[in-house]
C-alpha cells in the first residue's frame, strides 16, 4: 500500500487540507448548533447538511486517489507501536470520514426529514422512518462527533510530534508547501 | 516556542509543551462553541426541561403539545398564491397532507376542557419531494415576543414562588394581551371549528425574487359554535378527539388556508403584536381533512412538525421564534424517539 514518493501527490495534499478545514468547521458547526436557540441555529444547520454530504464525496475522492497513488512509506527507524498508531489512525479516520456523513443522512431519513441540500435541491432517503433506528443513529451521530474531534486532536499532537520531535519527514509528505526539511 | 538545545532523541519540554497548547485551545474553543462554559445560554435542553410539568416529561410522547390526534387529507392549491411564492405548493393543484389536531399540553392525558389552546400539525408534500411543514394554534397571538421570554414564562409559571407571574407579567407587558384572549374568546366543542395561525412571520419568496413578509392561518368552513368550559367538561376527557372522529367520518372538513401581507414598518419579528386587520390577504387554498386516524401507529406519530422545514419559495424572517422552534422541537422529538418504549402500546419495547 505504499509508494517509493516521498510525499502525497498534489492532489492528495490539496484534499488532505480542504478537508481539513471542512471538518474541523463540520464539528464546531455541529456542537454550536445543537446547543442554541438562536436564529444561527437555522443558519447553522443549513450549512451542516450541504457540508457534510461534501465531505463524503471529497472523502470518497480522497479515498480512491489513495488506492491509485498509495502513501508514502513510513521512516523504517520509526517504533513498531507508533508505526501501528500511524497506520491504525488512516483507517478510523477514512471510517469517519465515510460514516459521519452517512450516519447523519440516515438518521434524519429515520426520523422522516426530508435532506435538503439548498433550494429545492434534497436528497432521497435511505432508511425506512423508525425510531429506534433514529434513536440508535442519533447516539452514534453525537458520539461519534466527540471521537472525531479526540481523533483529530491525536492527529494533529501526533503530526506536531513528528515534525518538533522527531523531525522524520512524515510531516513534509503532507505538507502544504515545501520545508526546509526535506524526508530523510 | 522555545529552542531545545539537547540532542535528539532525549526529552525536549519546549515542543511537548507547544503540542499541548495547541491541543488545549483547541479543547477549549470547543467546549466553548458547545456551550460548556456558558451556562446562562439558552440552550434547547433548557427550553424541553422548562415545558416539563414537575413530575417529569411524559416519557415517550411530544414535550409539549403532547396529546392529539392524527389525519390526512389534501391541500389544494386555487393558484392565487403563486404571486406571492414560488412554492410548488401554491401552484394550482391538489397535495397529500398528514397531520395532527393537538392540545397545547405537556400531559398526554389532559382533559380536553382543561387545555385553552389547540393546535394543529401540517406536512404538506409536493410531488418533486419538497414539503412544507407547519404547527400553528388557535389563539391570534403568541403570549410573548422573544425566546427568551418565553423561557422566563416557563420559569415563571413553574416557580413556588408566589410573585413569580406578577413578576414576569411587570416585565412583559405584552403577555396581557394574550391573557384578554384566553379570558374572553370563546371556546367551541370542536378542532373543525377553530381558526389555526402561523402566529410566526415567515418570507415568500416570489419568480423575480422579491420577498414578502407574511403570516397565514386556517380559517374553518364550519361555523364555530361557543360552548363554555363547564360544559365542555360534561363531555369527558376525550370530547375532542371523539367529536372529530365522528365528524370526520361523517364528511371531510375543510378550511382556507389565507395569507396576510405584511405592509413595510410592521411588526414581523414580534408574534406576540398583531397585524393591523387592513392588511391585504390572499386565500391561496384548501385544507380538507379527509380521515382521522388514530395516533398510535398513525402516520403523524413520527413526523416532527418542524415550522422550518419550507419549501423553496418560503424562508424563514426576522421573527426569532422558528429558529428556537426546530431548535427545541428537535430535542423533544430525539428525546421522545429514544423513549418509545415507554409510548402506549409499546411496552415491549422500542425495538419495532
Amino acid at each position: 500500500m505504499t509508494t517509493s514518493r516521498k510525499r502525497f501527490t498534489a492532489p492528495q495534499r490539496l484534499l488532505h487540507w480542504l478537508m481539513a478545514i471542512c471538518i474541523l468547521s463540520m464539528l464546531f458547526i455541529g456542537v454550536g448548533m445543537v446547543s442554541t436557540v438562536t436564529p444561527k441555529y437555522l443558519t447553522l444547520v443549513q450549512i451542516h447538511k450541504p457540508l457534510g454530504i461534501a465531505i463524503l464525496v471529497l472523502a470518497l475522492i480522497r479515498l480512491t486517489l489513495r488506492f491509485i497513488y498509495r502513501a508514502p512509506a513510513l521512516p523504517p527507524d520509526l517504533p513498531e507501536p507508533i508505526k501501528l498508531g500511524a497506520e491504525l489512525s488512516q483507517y478510523v479516520l477514512y471510517a469517519l470520514m465515510i460514516g459521519m456523513p452517512l450516519i447523519g443522512w440516515g438518521m434524519l431519513s429515520a426520523a422522516s426529514y426530508p435532506v435538503v441540500l439548498f433550494g429545492s435541491v434534497h436528497l432521497p432517503s435511505i432508511l425506512p422512518v423508525s425510531p429506534s433506528l433514529h434513536t440508535w443513529l442519533w447516539r452514534a451521530h453525537h458520539y461519534l462527533a466527540f471521537a472525531f474531534f479526540a481523533v483529530i486532536l491525536m492527529h494533529v499532537s501526533a503530526i506536531l510530534f513528528h515534525k518538533l520531535i522527531r523531525n522524520d519527514g512524515i510531516f513534509e509528505t503532507m505538507a502544504p508547501v515545501f520545508t526546509r526539511n526535506q524526508p530523510k | 516556542m522555545v529552542e531545545s538545545t539537547t540532542s535528539p532523541g532525549t526529552f525536549k519540554l519546549g515542543p511537548l509543551l507547544f503540542i499541548a497548547t495547541v491541543v488545549g485551545v483547541a479543547a477549549v474553543a470547543f467546549a466553548y462553541t458547545a456551550g460548556w462554559l456558558s451556562p446562562h445560554r439558552l440552550t434547547p435542553k433548557k427550553i424541553v426541561a422548562g415545558l416539563a410539568p414537575p413530575g417529569g416529561p411524559a416519557l415517550g410522547h411530544r414535550r409539549n403539545h403532547a396529546k392529539g390526534i392524527c389525519f390526512t387529507g389534501t391541500f389544494e392549491a386555487n393558484g392565487d398564491g403563486s404571486a406571492l411564492s414560488k412554492a410548488t405548493v401554491f401552484a394550482r393543484g391538489q397535495y397529500p397532507v398528514v397531520g395532527r389536531f393537538n392540545l397545547a399540553t405537556a400531559d398526554p392525558n389532559a382533559a380536553d376542557a382543561m387545555v385553552r389552546v389547540r393546535g394543529i400539525g401540517i406536512r404538506i408534500t409536493t410531488p418533486d419531494g419538497q414539503e412544507w411543514r407547519m404547527a400553528m394554534i388557535d389563539a391570534p397571538i403568541f403570549p410573548v415576543s422573544t425566546p427568551q421570554s418565553f423561557y422566563e414564562l416557563l420559569t415563571a409559571s413553574g416557580s413556588k414562588d408566589p410573585d413569580a407571574m406578577k413578576k414576569f407579567i411587570g416585565a412583559h407587558p405584552g403577555f396581557l394581551t394574550f391573557v384578554g384572549w384566553a379570558k374572553s374568546a370563546p371556546w367551541t366543542g370542536s378542532y373543525a371549528e377553530e381558526p389555526y395561525n402561523s402566529l410566526n412571520s415567515f418570507l415568500f419568496v416570489d419568480g423575480t425574487g422579491t420577498t414578502h413578509p407574511i403570516r397565514w392561518s386556517l380559517i374553518p368552513a364550519a361555523q364555530p359554535v361557543p360552548v363554555s368550559p363547564d360544559e365542555l367538561a360534561k363531555r369527558g376527557p376525550d370530547f375532542l378527539e371523539q367529536e372529530i372522529t365522528q365528524r370526520v367520518a361523517a364528511g371531510p372538513q375543510r378550511w382556507t388556508m389565507v395569507v396576510t401581507v405584511a405592509n413595510p414598518g410592521d411588526p414581523t419579528a414580534d408574534p406576540n403584536k398583531a397585524w393591523p386587520s387592513d392588511r391585504r390577504t390572499v386565500g391561496v387554498g384548501t385544507l380538507t381533512v379527509q380521515q382521522i386516524e388514530p395516533e398510535r401507529d398513525g402516520p403523524c406519530l413520527n413526523i416532527n412538525f418542524d415550522p422550518t422545514v419550507l419549501p423553496s419559495g418560503i424562508t424563514t424572517s426576522d421573527d426569532p421564534f422558528p429558529a428556537a422552534r426546530s431548535a427545541a422541537y428537535s430535542r423533544s422529538y430525539n428525546s421522545r424517539t429514544a423513549e418509545a418504549s415507554y409510548y402506549p402500546g409499546n411496552a415491549t419495547g422500542a425495538k419495532q
